[in-house]
Order: C-alpha cells, then sequence, then structure tokens
C-alpha cells in the first residue's frame, strides 16, 4: 500500500526478513518434533535434534571379531580385520574415524594409531583411521568381540522404526493403532450429527418467522461462550442415571451438545445472508419449507457447513477433557490418541522417539485436514468472530 | 459389537432419524393435522407455520437446553450441596472452603496472568504477522504457516513443547533448543545486552504503554462530564494499569539485580513463577495464527481513501498504521481480544499434559478437574466451575447486548 503514491518503501527488506524470522520461529518447534521421530533413541539422547540435519561427529559402539575369529601368535590370542566392514550396522566403511576408546567411560580416549591399554593389562588394542584394527590378548577371548567406540563425523541418518513400532508392533503400551481407531469413532458421528440438527434450526431461526425468535438467538449467542467445564458432572450424572454411562454415545451427545451454540450461530448468519428471492419464488411456486431447506438451502450453504465441519472435526479430533470425563472407562479400552500421548508422558517421558512418532500420528490427520480445506476454515472464522 | 460398526450406525441413526423426524414431522403437519384443504384451508396454512418453526427447532432446543442450558443451574446447585451428606443444602460451605485453600488462590493468580498476557500477547504477534505478510508476495505462504498451529491439539502441542524445554545434567549435550541456547551465554557482553537490556527495554516498553493507557482513563475523571458509574469504571479500571506499569517497573530492578545461573541447564517448567509464562507461550504459539487470519481480513477491508490520504498528508509507515489503521480495526482487536479471553479461561489441556498444576502452575480448569475427579468434591469442584462462570460471563453479556443490537 506505501507504493500508491508512487514510492516504494525502502523497508521492504525488513519486513521479508522479519516474515522470514517469525515464520521460523513459529514452525521451529513442530519441525523438531517431525525430525525427532525419525530418529533413533540413541540420537536424539546424544544430540539436538537441529544437529540431525547436517553431518555431525558421533560416537557408535561396535565389536570386534570373537574368539572365532582369533588366530594364536605364539602366547599371544590375536584378532584382525576392519571394524566397519565387519559391522551389520553402523558407519559406512570408509568413514574416516577421528578418535576411538574402549571402555564406555572414556569413549574418545585415544587418537587412532595409538595403543589402548586395558585396566588388567592383559590386553592391547590399536586400529587407523580406515577401521582396520589388532586386538591382542595372553588370556584365551571371549566368545563375544571386544567392545570399541569411535568417534566419526557420520551424515544425517533417519529411520522409520519408530512409526513401526508406534503404528504396527502392537505393543499394548506404545502402539497407537487402537487409540487412533477410537479416535476416528468418536469424531465421525461427532461432526456429522450436530450439523444436521443445527441446519434445521438454523434455518428456522434465519428464515421462519415465530414469536421468540430474536430471544432464542440471543440464548444461542449467550450459549456460545458457556465453558463446557459447568456441564462436566450434572451430564455425567444424567448419562449413569438414563443408563448410557461411560462411553461412545455419550461422548459422541456431549460433543453434539457442545458444538450446537457454534454450529447453530455460524449457519444461521451464513443463511440469513442468503438471497430472499429465491426463497419467495420458491415458496410462490407452491415449495413447502421442508422442500425449500433440502433443495436450496442445504446445497447454497455448503461453504458455511463445510466451516463448521472442519471446526468441528479439529476440536473433537483434538480434545481431552470430554473423552476422559465421558468416554474413558477404567479398562482403557476406549482410550483417544490425545489421553495415550498424556498418559505417555507420564510412563515414558524420557522416551522422545515414542512420544514424539505418537504425538506426530496424532496432529498428522488434523494438519491434513488443515492444509485440505484451510479456504473454508478461515472463511468460517471470519463468520464467526468478525461482526 | 466393534466401535466402528457401532459409529456406522450410530451416524445412520442418527442421521437418518433426524431426517425422518423433519420429514415426518412436517409431512404429519401438513397432511394430517392442518391439512391445507377443505373449509379451513386458509386457518390450516397459518397454524401450520405457526407449528412449523417449532418442529424444525425442537431437536436443537432440547440439546442445548439439556447439554448448555440445564447444567449451569444443576452446577449452581451442585456447588451449594454437599455429596458426602446426602446431597444436603450447606449455603456458601464450598466456597468458603474453596477460598480457603492457597491452592485455589495460586490458579487465581494465574488465571489472572494468562488473561492478561495471552490475549495481549497473541493480538499482539497476529497483529504484526498479519500487516507484514500482508505486504510481500509469499504472504500467504507464511500466513498459512503462522496459522498451522490452531490445528494441532493442546496435547500435540505440549508435547512439542516439553521437547523445546527438555533439560539434560550438566555436561551432556542439550537436546532442549532452550537449554541449547541458554548455554551459549556465559555471562559475557551477549548476555547482557540479551538478558539483561533486552527484558529491560521490553518491560519498560510495557509499563510506558500502560501508564499510557492509565493516564487516558483517569484523565477525564477530572473533567467532571461523565456520569458517576462511568468515573468509577475510568478509575478501577485507570488503577489496574497503573498497578500494573508498577509491578513491571519493580521487575525491571528485579531483572538488573538478578545473578543468571550461567553455565547450569535449567530445567524451566519448574521455575515457580516463570514457568507460568513457559507454558503461556505454548497458547499463545496456538493463537497467534487465529489473530493473524482475523486482523488481517480487516486490515484488507480499511478503505484504502484513509491510508491514500495519509501517505499524501506525509504520515510515515508506522504513522500509518498506529494511527490510521488499528483506530479502524479496534472492534475486530476487541473481538479476537474476547475471543481468545475465553480459549484461556477454559484452558485446561496444556496444564494439565505439561506440570498437572504442579511448580505453582495450577490454573482454575485444571484445579476443577482435580477436585472433580481426583478428590471426588464434587461441591467445591462446582464452585469452581461457577467461579470460571463468572468470569466469562461479562463476556458473555457484552456478546448478548451486541447481537441484540445488530438485529435491530
Amino acid at each position: 500500500m506505501d507504493n500508491i503514491a508512487g514510492r516504494k518503501s525502502g523497508l521492504s527488506w525488513a519486513v521479508n526478513l522479519s516474515v522470514v524470522l517469525l515464520v521460523t520461529l513459529w514452525l521451529f518447534p513442530t519441525v523438531g518434533l517431525l525430525v525427532s521421530s525419525f530418529r533413533t533413541a540413541d540420537q536424539i539422547a546424544a544430540s539436538g535434534w537441529w544437529k540431525a540435519l547436517f553431518p555431525s561427529e558421533q560416537v557408535v559402539q561396535l565389536r570386534t571379531g570373537g574368539a572365532e575369529a582369533a588366530t594364536q601368535e605364539g602366547d599371544l590370542w590375536v584378532v584382525e580385520g576392519n571394524l566397519l566392514e565387519e559391522a551389520e550396522e553402523g558407519p559406512e566403511p570408509g568413514t574416516e574415524i577421528t578418535r576411538f576408546g574402549v571402555s564406555s567411560k572414556a569413549v574418545d580416549a585415544y587418537a587412532v594409531g595409538e595403543v589402548a591399554s586395558f585396566t588388567k593389562d592383559t590386553k592391547t588394542f590399536t586400529m587407523d583411521a580406515a577401521g582396520n584394527y589388532r586386538f591382542t590378548s595372553t588370556k584365551e577371548l571371549k566368545k563375544r568381540g571386544q567392545r570399541v567406540f569411535i568417534t566419526a563425523t557420520l551424515p544425517p541418518e533417519f529411520t522409520l522404526a519408530n512409526y513401526d513400532q508406534v503404528l504396527l508392533s502392537g505393543n499394548s503400551n506404545d502402539s497407537m493403532t487402537k487409540a487412533f481407531l477410537n479416535t476416528l469413532t468418536v469424531t465421525i458421528p461427532a461432526t456429522i450429527i450436530p450439523i444436521v440438527i443445527a441446519a434445521f434450526a438454523a434455518y428456522a431461526l434465519a428464515w421462519m418467522e415465530f414469536p421468540g425468535r430474536a430471544l432464542l438467538i440471543a440464548a444461542v449467542v449467550g450459549l456460545l461462550v458457556v465453558p463446557l467445564q459447568l456441564a462436566l458432572i450434572p451430564l455425567l450424572k444424567l448419562h449413569l442415571n438414563i443408563g448410557i454411562g461411560k462411553g461412545y454415545l455419550g461422548v459422541w451427545l456431549a460433543h453434539t451438545g457442545f458444538g450446537l451454540p457454534l454450529a447453530i450461530y455460524l449457519l444461521r448468519n451464513y443463511m440469513s445472508g442468503l438471497p430472499r428471492d429465491i426463497i419467495e419464488n420458491a415458496k410462490v411456486d407452491g415449495a413447502t419449507d421442508f422442500q425449500i431447506f433440502t433443495k436450496i438451502i442445504l446445497p447454497l450453504s455448503f461453504p458455511a457447513l463445510a466451516s463448521f465441519a472442519i471446526f468441528q472435526f479439529l476440536w473433537t479430533w483434538n480434545d481431552l477433557l470430554v473423552a476422559k470425563v465421558f468416554l474413558i472407562d477404567s479398562t482403557g479400552n476406549t482410550t483417544v490418541m490425545t489421553n495415550q500421548i498424556v498418559e505417555l508422558l507420564g510412563t515414558r517421558g524420557g522416551n522422545w522417539e515414542i512420544l514424539a512418532t505418537a504425538a506426530f500420528v496424532s496432529i498428522s490427520v488434523p494438519l491434513l485436514v488443515f492444509f485440505a480445506m484451510q479456504r473454508y476454515l478461515v472463511r468460517g472464522l471470519l463468520a464467526g468472530s468478525v461482526k | 459389537m466393534s466401535p466402528a460398526l457401532l459409529g456406522l450406525v450410530t451416524i445412520v441413526v442418527g442421521v437418518g432419524g433426524c431426517l425422518g423426524y423433519f420429514y415426518l414431522s412436517n409431512l404429519f403437519l401438513d397432511k394430517v393435522l392442518f391439512p391445507a384443504r377443505g373449509p379451513n384451508a386458509g386457518r390450516n396454512i397459518n397454524r401450520a407455520n405457526m407449528v412449523r418453526p417449532w418442529l424444525f427447532l425442537g431437536p436443537g432446543i432440547v440439546a442445548l437446553g439439556l447439554y448448555l442450558g440445564y447444567p449451569v443451574f444443576e452446577t449452581l446447585r451442585l456447588s451449594l450441596t454437599d455429596r458426602t451428606q446426602d446431597d444436603a443444602f450447606v449455603g456458601l460451605a464450598n466456597y468458603q472452603q474453596m477460598f480457603a485453600e492457597p491452592k485455589f488462590w495460586e490458579a487465581m493468580r494465574n488465571n489472572m496472568l494468562w488473561l492478561i498476557v495471552v490475549p495481549a500477547a497473541s493480538t499482539a504477534f497476529g497483529l504484526l504477522a498479519a500487516q507484514l505478510t500482508d505486504r510481500i508476495k509469499w504472504g500467504s505462504i507464511a500466513k498459512s504457516l503462522i496459522f498451522m498451529p490452531m490445528a494441532i491439539s493442546f496435547v500435540g502441542a505440549s508435547v512439542i513443547f516439553k521437547l523445546v524445554y527438555d533439560a539434560r545434567p550438566a555436561g551432556n549435550e542439550q537436546i532442549g533448543i532452550l537449554n541449547a541456547v541458554w548455554m551459549q551465554f556465559d555471562g559475557g557482553f551477549g548476555s547482557i545486552l540479551f538478558l539483561k537490556l533486552a527484558p529491560v527495554l521490553i518491560l519498560a516498553a510495557f509499563a510506558a504503554i500502560v501508564a499510557y493507557v492509565g493516564w487516558l482513563l483517569l484523565r477525564p475523571i477530572l473533567g467532571g462530564k461523565d456520569n458517576f458509574a462511568l468515573k468509577a469504571l475510568r478509575a478501577v479500571s485507570g488503577l489496574v494499569s497503573l498497578y500494573f506499569a508498577m509491578i513491571a517497573l519493580r521487575n525491571i530492578f528485579d531483572i538488573i539485580g538478578m545473578d543468571f545461573p550461567y553455565g547450569q541447564p535449567q530445567t524451566w517448567l519448574t521455575l515457580p513463577f516463570y514457568n507460568n509464562f513457559f507454558l503461556m507461550v505454548v497458547l499463545i504459539w496456538i493463537q497467534t495464527g487465529f489473530a493473524m487470519v482475523i486482523l488481517s481480513a480487516a486490515l484488507r477491508g480499511i478503505p484504502e481513501e484513509t491510508v491514500e490520504a495519509a501517505i499524501v498528508d506525509g504520515a510515515n509507515p508506522f504513522q500509518i498504521f498506529f494511527k490510521i489503521k488499528v483506530p479502524q480495526i479496534m472492534p475486530t482487536i476487541v473481538v479476537v481480544w474476547t475471543t481468545i479471553t475465553l480459549v484461556v479461561l477454559k484452558v485446561f489441556d496444556i496444564v494439565f499434559a505439561m506440570t498437572n498444576g504442579q511448580w505453582e502452575t495450577q490454573v482454575l480448569a485444571n484445579y476443577m478437574y482435580d477436585k472433580l475427579f481426583r478428590a471426588n468434591d464434587w461441591g467445591v469442584g462446582s464452585a469452581s466451575a461457577i467461579i470460571i462462570m463468572l468470569l466469562v460471563s461479562p463476556i458473555l453479556i457484552w456478546n448478548v447486548v451486541q447481537a441484540r443490537k445488530e438485529m435491530r
């Protein structure tokens, strides 16, 4: 807008730079979680995730050959070979090793070429930068080889093992599959049912004349802000009394009730903006209200229906409180993802690989919906707030 | 029955039931009860049209009444009774018990902090982001990325930020970014610049703004044109502003005099008082996108002539923003502010997942959950729910008044 008067703003580069900074700041935490979900537990513990994107100096534990690989040279048992080539997993052969160590207490005690000493003084170990080693001992060797820690600059490495563990392993603690399905089971009816009920009510409030209409609209606006915390105990009592108890039906009903004010409000605002002519013409042609509603109003209101559907979907998918109160019983069979993540935070607070993956599985669906339907979400937000 | 099948059946029964109800009840009304033919056709049509709205509204009204209307009164009743004494009426005993608990006052204090900091910061960041992204080519991509946290659950965001705040013992590599940055500070020039000078300047700016607002509020009292109620309101809000300015000034001295534990990793979430702000960051991170989207639409709705006139008159970009644009979108800013305030009052998941109210981070919603479902004390739990309701009600009344004004 600044160049309206024919003057280009000199602040342009500063604006670009600040936006880059702002976006980076906002993305950084989420990217951290995403990157961590592709790293092994050791990698996460060894370095910050921001270092995972670049080659970094890392310590890797490998083993020499064991007793069966040993040859006897006089009094000595000797194992020779190449650590990198023998290892089944770990750094690629050809990686340059800078330091090594033989004890977990001093993983980088020696430079390559030096000879490592052991506490019992019966063994020696040395290696070069390419991983060729010579391990000697005056006693017969054990079946397993000697532990060696090497320090080398390794390229970034990512794994899908965490997703395998969280989605496919069936491990009762970590598996999110059941929680994922449960969440879906809660979400879909809880999104569809309020739309149907609200659409009819919104039509009546927008296009029918009857006494008390203004009062009802005001009531809906008021209920819009009533905190759902108030409803927890009375409704739980009600559900227990009428036999619904804790379960899917209860949580569907609760989400329907809590979503209705916004649904009615959004849809009414949208419907009352539709052109009066269409509706009056249809009436003159002899259409009943029911026909007008299903054949004219509903198709025309699609944008508003879509915005509310997204809101309600995000809200029910991300909800923790309503599920905890109305759904999850002591058996835990009906747990939802948000609840399971909170439990993981308690029991596996340090296992970032599982936590990050589980959290990312749970936020991936809303993110997909968000990016696919952002237009409707924005439209709904604007209709719901700007007056 | 498997839950998925049950879900499907519920969708079919629910949606089909609703449609069937609407269709059949309308049919019944038009064909059986008040048929639009015969000697009374005209009267019948009118009668049917009087009844029909209530058929359309029926399920909605029942659901709203049962799930939001009734609980308000039932909670009020529960807050005045004691469950252990067979629901006997105990007057305000629950409230007395609650007011005697330090944990409740801690929750109140924290909620007030949240109420000031989160809406203010979210709106400010949102306004900044809206204004900046509107001027660049890739603005819509930037907007969509800043808006993205809206889709992330509070629980997911809590995990994300737990990783940010993670702390490892000194000597180990830090995997939380905040500690990794913190360990870079060693008490040298950079540390003084970022940890002393920058916060002092920010606090000083805050104090100046708040004091100025307070002065603006208080000044007209001396003029004596307003009625008494308005004067009282001005006096109270003006004095509150001045109080915050004073707190900010006091914190400036605290920061200058503080010895930072350089080189020691901090467990951020266990630092009393400051950990509240680390929790608030999560909600600010989520809500900024919301504020940005709405304010950006409002900024675009500003008539261009006003801005052009200002440019012709020689206003600089800052003057245009603060003196031309902001005053014109003030109503929208108020709406954004109140909407975020409502979110803050109900904030539960973040505190529950990150600290569960330990280390002096309790908030009302989590306090209530604690009372209801851990202590099983329905009386005090309901009483704290009523407190939340009371805090919400000014916004509720304002919204209703606003909506009624619009309809006239």
